[in-house]
């Protein structure tokens, strides 16, 4: 436990958590309420007395909504019996995918920068995590390329994480076709973490698994927290071939028992309609374009996301480190943004920035960075 | 197409904010801040956009204007049905709005006056004895929860966490 890095600023963070009136484009989750009807539904579940613990895989109902679902959308099919399985967030079911995997010494690759959980939960379960860099000049795309120069012996999975936190990239049908074919050659499985996939602003997400012939080879993780606006509730679920979920059932089984009953019933009434999350779609889309352009004429190059909800502009033309550049912003401006060196060392030099924020924090957070970089950029 | 899906998209900043500077539509929709100029006064000229307006919560702005709702059932003309009738009580400046519905009566009409009594004296003497109107009904408005889409008294919000990774 001692060798895995604690968030290495965290007493940033603790100021940035503390100061009143800053704004905070550091935040990782919608500032939209869950849609009302969904509450709703929780609070009539709960008045019908719907309390108990449900079965180890999930409610029925709601492994059968979400195989229709996924079909609709990307025209592959999972059973509802044994092939989903619903859990504790998407991080809990990125854990047991992990920990149903990989074998002691087992390699696991990742592309940075990257969410910061998928290394050390690789490590927890006795993997080696073997990072590829992305960057800028490919905007953050995973090169196929890249992914088979550190392919070995070794190697178990491959972890995939598009559209991206913190740098909001996506992958073309074609670019994933790349690494699927290099998945193919090498018997690699993946696991693919597309909880951003549905705020996907320009073409259409591309399951991973529907991909001809990964669907025995993939992981499918996702969930209702960043689409519907309902981190709090924790709720995600796993979607594979039949060997690999019922292992993960298993540990899932032991640890975490079911999925809190209140959280799947909301979950059931969310996959109903998906008004209220296109509404939510477009606007993040409005902010989206307000906020890159913003930072564009205020001097920072700023590759354009096309997913999730964060921009990921260089600070390079400032001469600060990233982690200098979010200290100095948050004490002089009260403004704050993550350094992109969190989320892995190529991130360096890049500050992510969230706008799952009102078009005016966004307004009000560019005209104080504009006044930060005057000073540094003169 | 691409045109008809912007327009729809300038509408809907607008409506939401009809104080986003031309620039920031811009912006957010992708175009030169003189195409939204030229889409907007479009729009204005051809009557999409009627006007713009503040929503203002009357009790916090300390206005004490009272609002009642007034069913009315009304005659229907030969000819002009009910539209001259409605026309007629329209032009009044202290009717707000005038809606024919289904049901047991015609018109819904809001009316809006200082005190609860220039209310009431106002129907009794400008709308009840109109010669097409057999009888009304008055409800004054006692407290507005939501309107135009927007809930008054906005709900209590969890606090974000302002460092999420």
């Amino acid at each position: 436990m001692r060798e895995i890095r604690g968030s290495g600023i965290r007493e940033f963070f603790d100021i940035a958590q503390r100061m009143e009136d800053a704004i905070s484009l550091g935040v990782g989750e919608p500032d939209f309420v869950t849609p009302w009807n969904i509450r709703e539904a929780c609070i009539f579940s709960l008045e019908k007395g719907y309390t108990s613990y449900t079965s180890n895989w999930g409610l029925l109902e709601l492994r059968e909504s979400l195989s229709d679902r996924i079909y609709k959308e990307s025209c592959v099919y999972y059973e509802p019996e044994g092939e989903i399985l619903i859990t504790t967030g998407v991080s809990e079911a990125f854990d047991l995918a992990l920990r149903a995997i990989v074998n002691p010494g087992d390699e696991v690759i990742l592309h940075e920068p990257s969410y910061v959980s998928y290394k050390p939960c690789t490590t927890f379960a006795g993997g080696t995590p073997v990072c590829v860099d992305t960057g800028v000049e490919d905007e953050f795309k995973l090169k196929a390329e890249k992914l088979e120069e550190k392919i070995t012996a070794r190697t178990k999975a491959v972890i995939l994480s598009y559209p991206s936190n913190p740098t909001g990239a996506t992958l073309g049908r074609k670019d994933l076709e790349e690494i699927a074919d290099v998945v193919n050659e090498h018997d690699l499985l993946v696991i693919s973490d597309e909880i951003y996939g549905k705020l996907t602003y320009e073409g259409e997400h591309t399951c991973f698994s529907s991909l001809n012939g990964m669907k025995e080879q993939t992981i499918l993780l996702n969930g209702f927290s960043k689409a519907y606006a309902m981190t709090g509730w924790r709720i995600g679920y796993a979607a594979g071939n039949k060997e690999i979920i019922e292992a993960m059932m298993k540990i899932h089984q032991y640890i975490m028992l079911c999925t809190p009953i209140t959280a799947q019933m909301a979950a059931v009434e969310a996959l109903r309609s998906d008004d209220e999350m296109e509404r939510m779609v477009s606007e993040y889309n409005r902010r989206r374009r307000l906020m890159v352009e913003g930072l564009r004429e205020i001097g920072l190059s700023c590759f354009e996301p096309k997913g999730a909800f964060y921009t990921f502009p260089s600070v390079e033309n400032t001469g600060l480190t990233s982690e200098e550049f979010a200290k100095r912003l948050l004490l002089e401006e009260k403004v704050v943004v993550i350094p992109g060196s969190v989320f892995g060392a190529c991130g360096e030099g890049f500050v992510r920035c969230s706008y799952a924020v009102s078009q005016y924090e966004i307004k009000e957070a560019l005209e104080r960075m504009g006044r930060f970089l005057d000073n540094y950029l003169r | 197409m691409k045109e008809e899906k912007q327009k729809g998209e300038i509408l809907k900043i607008l409506e939401e904010n009809a104080r986003t500077s031309d620039k920031e539509i811009a912006r957010m929709v992708g175009l030169e801040e003189d195409e939204v100029k030229g889409i907007i006064s479009e729009l204005e000229s051809g009557g999409v956009i009627r006007k713009y307006k503040a929503v203002i919560n009357p009790e916090k702005a300390g206005i004490d204007a009272v609002q009642a709702l007034i069913d009315v059932r009304v005659s229907p003309e030969r000819n002009t049905g009910y539209d001259s009738v409605a026309d007629r009580i329209s032009r009044f400046p202290e009717v707000k709005s005038v809606r024919l519905v289904s049901g047991e009566y015609d018109l819904l009409i809001v009316v809006e006056g200082n005190t609860m009594k220039e209310v009431a004296y106002f129907v009794a003497e400008k709308i009840a004895p109109l010669e097409q109107v057999r009888n009304t009904v008055t409800h004054f408005l006692l407290k507005t929860y939501k309107e135009n889409g927007e809930i008054y008294e906005e709900e209590e919000k969890g606090e974000r966490l302002a460092v999420t990774l």
